[in-house]
C-alpha cells in the first residue's frame, strides 16, 4: 500500500511540470494572438478590449494558476478559431481516438503475442526468422507508409475496405492495423526473447519431467512469467500509439484528438493545441502509473525492493 | 587499446584476453561486431553509402534539383528517370538525393545535440545528487511523458515551421532518455575506489566527471546515439508528412511523400520511393544499434 501511495504522489510534480512546460512553450511566441484574430482592420481600443477579455493582460503567473484551476474543473479554455470550449471539442473527438487506439492495441497484442510465441517455440527455425524479419520491418516502417500501403492494397487494388473512416467497423480495420503494426512488431520481439529466457528455467524442466504436455507448459508456466516485461511495454506503447494516432487520423480522415491537434496548428489555435497535448499527456501518465501498479501486483519483488 | 599481438585466430585472442583479464577496448569491440555480426556490418556499410550519396548529391544527381520538364510529367520509372518524374516533371531520384541531405542530417545532428545535453544533465544529476538530481530528473520525466510527436508539434507551433526550427524541436525531445542512462551509470561508478582515490588527491569535481566517469559511459552512449537516429528520422518525416515540418523549397523524404500522396493511386512510386528509403535507413540504424549493444553492453535494457 505504501508503494502505491508513493507512486501516485510521485506523479503530481511531473503533472504540474507538464502543464507548466506546455503553458510556457506555447506563450513565448512573439506577437499577441489578439492581432492574429483581428486580421487587418482594428484599432487600439479593440485590441485592448479583446486582450482584457481573453485575460492576456494579467501577469503570466496569474494566467497559469487560472489555467490550472480551470483545468482541474474541466475547463481548458475557449478555442480562438471556433469560439467553443476546448473541453467540448476534445470530448467530441475522444471516442474516435479511443476506438482507434483500442482496436489497434487489440490487433497489436493478438498479432504480437501469437507471432512471438510461435517464433520462440520454433527458435532459430525458418518460421522464427521469417516472423522476426517481418516484425523488424514493422518496427522500421514509418506509420504513414504502413497507412498508405494498406490504403493502396485494400482500398484501391482489392476494393474490399473503405479508404476513409465513415463510422462503420469495416472502415476502422485499416487505420487500426496501420497504427498497431509497429507495436505488434515490438511486442512480438519482446515476447520471443522473454519467453526464450523463461523456457531455460529449471521449473520448466520440472514441469516437463512431470509429464505435462509441451503446449501446456508453454501456456501455463512459461507464458505467464514471460508476460511481465511485456506488461511494462504496454505503457510505453500507449505513448507512441497516441503519437502515431496523429498520423493515422490524418491519413484516414478520422476526426479524433490527433486530427484536432494537427488542425489546431494549421489554424494557429493555441488553446486547442494546448488542451489536446495536455489531455493526451495526462492519459499517458495515467497509463504509466497503472502499468507500474499492475506490475507490482503481478511481481511482488518490486514492492519489496522499494 | 590491445596490448596483445594479434594472432591468426581471432577466437584465440578472445580467450587469451580472458585469461590475463584484459578488457576489450572500443576498437576491439567494433572489430568483434564486424566479425560476428554480418548484418550489423552490412548496415554500417549501407549507412555510409546513404551518407556519401547525401554529401555527393550534386555530383550524382542526373538532373538539376529544381529542373522541370513539364512535357514529361508523372512518368513511370524509365531509363531516363530511374524513379520516374513528379507532377512538375522533376526527376524523383534527383529530388530524393537532395531530400536525403536534410533527412539524414536531421537524424544525426539533433541526436548528437540531445546526446550532449543528456550527458551534461545525467552527469550533474548523478554526481551531485540531492536537490539538483531531483530537479533534473523530474524535468526529464516531464519531457518523457509528453508523446514525442506532440512535443515536437508544440515546439513547431511556437517557433514556426522551418528546417532550423525542426532541428531545435528534435534536439529538445531526445535528451531525457540519455540523461537517465548516464545518471544511473554515474551513480554506480561514483562508488568505485578509483573515484575515491581521485577525490582524495584533490582532483576537481568536473575533472572527475569528464575524465573518469564519462569514458565509462561511452559504450552505452554509442548505442543510445545509434538508436536515437532512426527515431529522429521518423519524427522528421512524420512532421513533414503532416505539413508542419520542412517547408518548401527545402526538401526532405517526408515532404516528398506528403506531396506525392495525392498521386498514390495513379503514380504510387512518387510517395513509395521515399518511404522505402526511410525504411532502409531506419532498418540499418536499428540493426547497427542492436549489433553495437550486443558487443558494447550486453546487459543494457532495450
Amino acid at each position: 500500500m505504501k508503494y502505491f501511495l508513493k507512486r501516485v504522489i510521485g506523479t503530481i510534480p511531473v503533472l504540474l511540470g507538464v502543464v507548466l512546460l506546455i503553458f510556457v512553450m506555447l506563450r513565448i511566441i512573439p506577437g499577441s494572438p489578439v492581432l492574429m484574430l483581428l486580421g487587418e482592420h482594428y484599432d487600439q481600443a479593440t485590441i485592448d478590449r479583446l486582450t482584457a477579455a481573453m485575460g492576456l493582460d494579467r501577469p503570466m503567473i496569474v494566467q497559469f494558476v487560472d489555467y490550472i484551476t480551470g483545468a482541474l474543473s474541466g475547463d481548458l479554455g475557449i478555442s480562438y478559431k471556433y469560439s467553443r470550449p476546448v473541453t467540448d471539442m476534445i470530448m467530441e473527438s475522444l471516442p474516435y481516438t479511443i476506438r482507434l487506439a483500442v482496436m489497434a492495441a487489440l490487433f497489436a497484442w493478438i498479432m504480437g503475442l501469437v507471432t512471438g510465441v510461435i517464433a520462440a517455440v520454433k527458435k532459430n527455425n525458418i518460421i522464427d526468422r521469417l516472423f522476426m524479419g517481418i516484425s523488424l520491418l514493422g518496427v522500421s516502417m514509418p506509420i504513414f507508409m504502413t497507412s498508405l500501403v494498406l490504403q493502396y492494397i485494400f482500398s484501391f487494388k482489392l476494393e474490399i475496405l473503405p479508404m476513409t473512416e465513415d463510422g462503420t467497423f469495416l472502415s476502422m480495420i485499416l487505420p487500426s492495423i496501420a497504427l498497431g503494426w509497429n507495436s505488434a512488431g515490438s511486442i512480438a520481439r519482446m515476447t520471443r526473447s522473454s519467453l526464450i529466457e523463461v523456457m531455460q528455467a529449471d521449473y520448466i524442466d520440472t514441469a516437463r519431467a512431470k509429464g505435462l504436455l509441451r503446449g501446456a507448459v508453454i501456456i501455463k508456466h512459461a507464458l505467464k512469467n514471460s508476460l511481465l516485461p511485456v506488461v511494462t511495454m504496454m505503457a510505453l506503447q500507449l505513448s507512441s500509439m497516441l503519437s502515431g494516432a496523429v498520423i493515422t487520423e490524418s491519413v484516414f480522415a478520422i476526426p479524433g484528438i490527433g486530427r484536432l491537434a494537427t488542425t489546431a496548428i494549421q489554424n494557429r489555435d493555441m488553446p486547442v493545441l494546448q488542451g489536446t497535448v495536455l489531455f493526451t499527456t495526462v492519459i499517458v501518465i495515467a497509463g504509466n502509473l497503472l502499468a507500474d501498479l499492475l506490475y507490482s501486483v503481478l511481481d511482488p519483488r518490486i514492492r519489496k525492493g522499494d | 587499446m590491445s596490448s596483445l599481438k594479434r594472432s591468426q585466430d581471432p577466437k584465440l585472442d578472445d580467450e587469451l584476453k580472458l585469461q590475463i583479464g584484459e578488457r576489450d577496448g572500443i576498437r576491439d569491440k567494433l572489430r568483434k561486431m564486424c566479425r560476428d555480426n554480418h548484418l550489423a556490418a552490412l548496415s554500417a556499410i549501407v549507412i555510409c553509402l546513404f551518407i556519401a550519396m547525401a554529401i555527393l548529391a550534386p555530383v550524382i544527381a542526373p538532373y538539376g534539383e529544381a529542373e522541370q520538364d513539364l512535357i514529361n510529367r508523372l512518368q513511370g520509372p524509365s531509363a531516363a528517370h530511374i524513379l520516374g518524374t513528379d507532377e512538375l516533371g522533376r526527376d524523383v531520384f534527383t529530388r530524393m538525393l537532395y531530400g536525403s541531405r536534410i533527412s539524414i542530417a536531421i537524424g544525426i545532428l539533433p541526436s548528437l545535440i540531445s546526446l550532449i545535453i543528456g550527458v551534461i544533465a545525467g552527469l550533474t544529476a548523478g554526481y551531485f545528487g540531492g536537490a539538483v538530481d531531483y530537479v533534473i530528473m523530474r524535468v526529464a520525466d516531464v519531457m518523457l511523458s509528453i508523446p514525442s510527436l506532440l512535443l515536437a508539434m508544440v515546439v513547431m507551433y511556437t517557433l514556426g515551421s522551418s528546417t532550423v526550427n525542426l532541428f531545435v524541436a528534435l534536439s529538445m525531445t531526445g535528451w531525457s532518455s540519455v540523461a537517465r542512462v548516464v545518471r544511473s551509470q554515474t551513480l554506480s561508478i561514483k562508488q568505485s575506489e578509483y573515484i575515491e582515490a581521485a577525490r582524495s588527491i584533490g582532483v576537481g569535481k568536473w575533472r572527475i566527471m569528464i575524465r573518469h566517469i564519462l569514458p565509462n559511459c561511452i559504450p552505452s552512449l554509442i548505442v543510445l546515439f545509434t538508436l536515437n537516429v532512426p527515431s529522429a528520422i521518423l519524427s522528421e518525416s512524420s512532421l513533414s508528412f503532416l505539413g508542419i515540418g520542412i517547408k518548401l523549397p527545402a526538401s526532405s523524404w517526408g515532404l516528398i511523400v506528403n506531396q506525392g500522396r495525392q498521386f498514390l493511386f495513379t503514380q504510387p512510386w512518387l510517395c513509395m520511393a521515399p518511404c522505402v528509403a526511410i525504411m532502409i535507413v531506419v532498418l540499418a540504424f536499428n540493426f547497427l544499434g542492436d549489433g553495437l549493444r550486443d558487443v558494447m553492453d550486453p546487459y543494457m535494457q532495450r
